[in-house]
């Protein structure tokens, strides 16, 4: 491999000739050009194979969410987009006074709880079984996996059927425990932990391989020298491992934070009909939801870019609070 | 900060802190029931699109496979344009990725390799960019993608999924360990322009990380669900649109099998994807973990 590079190197300078052009006095002009040319390409050239990504993130990403916001601000119709009635805080005010924002808000936190705390402490401790030596952790890896191949269409329709009070596989299986009929799809707490179990199958297996390499990077002598020191597997894990790849889940923890906030395929596809309201009594219905129905269903696209930006500040208040926490417990362990 | 760390995509063969232990009969029998979990609804998918919508809609549920399959396929195929969402799905999965994966070689070199001023700053931005949800923006992408008349169009999905900063990030990582820089100072000596070096030297070396990150991205694109849903109609679905179709009216009347047919249909090419390829992949995503 590095001789083929060496030699691709070596052939890709042939055809230049004269390297380091100001030492070939005869031709003083062209190497002049030539070297303004060279630190031309020095200093320039890393800003041109950066730019695609920051013009691309700069017209799809930054400048619609600054103007989500001076939407915000609006009375838009989304029919209609080239009339803009200033509202000032309108939008917002009107939200805080809306019952069903709460809801979706509420639905938003205890869905994102109920899917993303089992859904990593259960990937953290797969990761640590999938770490010992063992036959066939090729294709365990890989099964765990195969959710995360599955699209949340997909995946939603199939747990809908399993979760269907009448004839569904799950209400089949707690039956036989003498667990009586759940209405998965209409009362609150159910409907929430199905949606809440969508996200966790599909998701689980991706964050525990994750956690596994974050786990095989930790140095071997850690563990070593916890053992003579009397430590058991379980403080060896709870010692070691996890403070060890606790940027990791650091990083899991906020991935899966701005996945929940964002929720919306999940609850749209498992509601069916009523899908878009989150359920017939908004059970299920997410602040994603409630920003796409009032924005298309009901049109009112300055009320959804509220919405939106609601978003927005509370991601930023919980990045806010995660970073807080995460730096005191450095100082509390001390490194 | 947290940063991705690429070492074990190399440097696979060091064995693990923790493997020096052997598995007992405790972790298999959880990893079995963990796989079995993990697999079972793919499975029950299959079951279900290859019975009568009559037999799927009765408790016990079917556990075992039955002859409808192709019945189920074409009435699917009926309902939505699963041809043209196949089709559509991989021509937007396919653009996405191979323009992610240019870009982001371009700029993970940029980031890895060369010095110019603001490079760290202009790194923290690009991570910075992975927190803020691509949903807040949809509101105005739609308003210029009516403008524009791209409505219902693929390019109205592909355009805004060009670049991804979890791409940038991911090969930077990778260039950061695996390019040597004296292979690049010899190139320059040599007189090579940074074209060229990126042709002759940075690509050789990062085609492994490129494959990877091409794999994930596709599987990304072609699971996205609320863009597409929002731009695209049933005339011109992907599938992920098409199924939303398939399994967004309520009642009885509806053909249950047909819809986890649809939802067969639609796993089925990345389900073989992963079949051939899935060690590559869990190994492209072990390599996308993290330390500070």
């Amino acid at each position: 491999m590095a001789t083929s590079i060496r030699a691709a190197a070596e052939d890709g300078s042939a055809p230049t000739t004269a390297p380091g052009g100001p030492r070939t006095p005869a031709a003083p002009q062209r190497s002049a050009w030539r070297s303004r040319l060279y630190r031309l390409d020095l200093k320039a050239s890393p800003y041109a194979y950066i730019a695609p990504f920051f013009l691309c993130f700069a017209a799809f990403g930054l400048f619609p969410l600054i103007w989500t916001g001076w939407l915000s601000l609006h009375r838009v119709d989304l029919l209609n987009q080239d009339v803009m009635d200033w509202r000032g805080t309108g939008n917002y005010t009107r939200l805080w006074e809306t019952d069903q924002f709460w809801t979706a808000l509420r639905n938003t936190f205890t869905i994102g709880v109920i899917s993303t705390v089992p859904q990593l402490l259960m990937a953290l401790g797969l990761a640590h079984l999938l770490n010992y030596r063992m036959r066939g952790r090729g294709f365990l890896r890989v099964a765990v996996l195969a959710p995360y191949a599955t699209s949340i269409a997909a995946a939603t329709l199939v747990f809908v059927q399993l979760f269907n009070p009448d004839y569904g596989m799950i209400n089949w299986l707690l039956s036989m425990v003498g667990i009586d009929r759940t209405d998965w799809y209409s009362d609150t707490w159910p409907s929430q932990i199905a949606i809440s179990t969508i996200v966790t199958w599909r998701w689980t297996g991706y964050n525990a391989l994750i956690y596994l390499a974050a786990m095989q990077a930790v140095p071997k002598d850690l563990y070593e020298a916890a053992s003579l020191d009397g430590a058991s597997r379980w403080q060896q894990f709870t010692k070691v491992t996890i403070p060890s790849i606790r940027p990791t889940i650091l990083f899991t923890v906020i991935v899966s934070t701005i996945g929940a906030t964002q929720l919306f395929g999940e609850p749209l596809l498992f509601g069916g009909g009523v899908g878009v309201s989150g359920g017939s009594a908004h059970q299920y219905q997410t602040l994603g939801l409630y920003m796409y129905e009032l924005g298309w269903p009901s049109r009112q696209l300055g009320r959804a870019s509220a919405v939106a930006w609601t978003m927005l500040l509370i991601l930023l208040l919980i990045g806010a609070v995660q970073t807080l926490i995460a730096r005191r417990n450095r100082t509390k362990l001390g490194g | 900060m947290a940063v991705i760390s690429t070492a074990p995509l190399r440097r696979r063969l060091r064995p693990g802190a923790g493997d020096q232990d052997k598995a007992g009969p405790v972790t298999y029998a959880v990893l079995a029931i963990a796989a079995v979990v993990s697999l079972f609804p793919l499975y029950w998918t299959f079951v279900a699109a290859s019975n009568t919508g009559e037999r799927v809609a009765q408790s016990p549920p079917p556990m075992l496979p039955s002859g409808e399959l192709w019945t189920n396929i074409t009435t699917a195929w009926n309902q939505a344009d699963m041809g043209k969402a196949l089709l559509n799905s991989t021509v937007v999965a396919g653009c996405v990725s191979l323009s992610t994966v240019l870009f982001s070689t371009l700029a993970g070199f940029a980031f890895a390799k060369l010095r110019f001023r603001g490079r760290n700053a202009l790194l923290t931005l690009v991570v910075a960019t992975m927190t803020i949800p691509p949903q807040l923006s949809v509101i105005p992408l739609y308003r210029i993608i009516t403008d524009l008349n791209w409505g219902n169009q693929l390019k109205a999905v592909i355009l805004p999924s060009l670049v991804a900063a979890f791409g940038v990030f991911f090969m930077r990582q990778f260039l950061l360990e695996a390019l040597p820089l004296e292979l690049i100072e010899a190139a320059r000596v040599d007189g090579a322009h940074s074209l060229r070096i990126i042709w002759h030297v940075v690509l050789p070396i990062a085609r492994p990380a490129m494959a990877v990150l091409g794999m994930l991205v596709f599987v990304q694109s072609w699971n996205d669900f609320f863009w597409p849903f929002v731009v695209l109609t049933q005339q011109n679905p992907t599938v992920q649109v098409a199924l939303s179709s398939i399994g967004g009216g309520s009642g009885h009347d509806i053909n249950q099998a047909v819809i986890m047919t649809g939802a067969l249909v639609g796993t089925l090419p990345l389900l073989l994807i992963f079949a051939v390829l899935g060690k590559h992949i869990v190994g492209g995503i072990t390599a996308g973990a993290v330390k500070s």
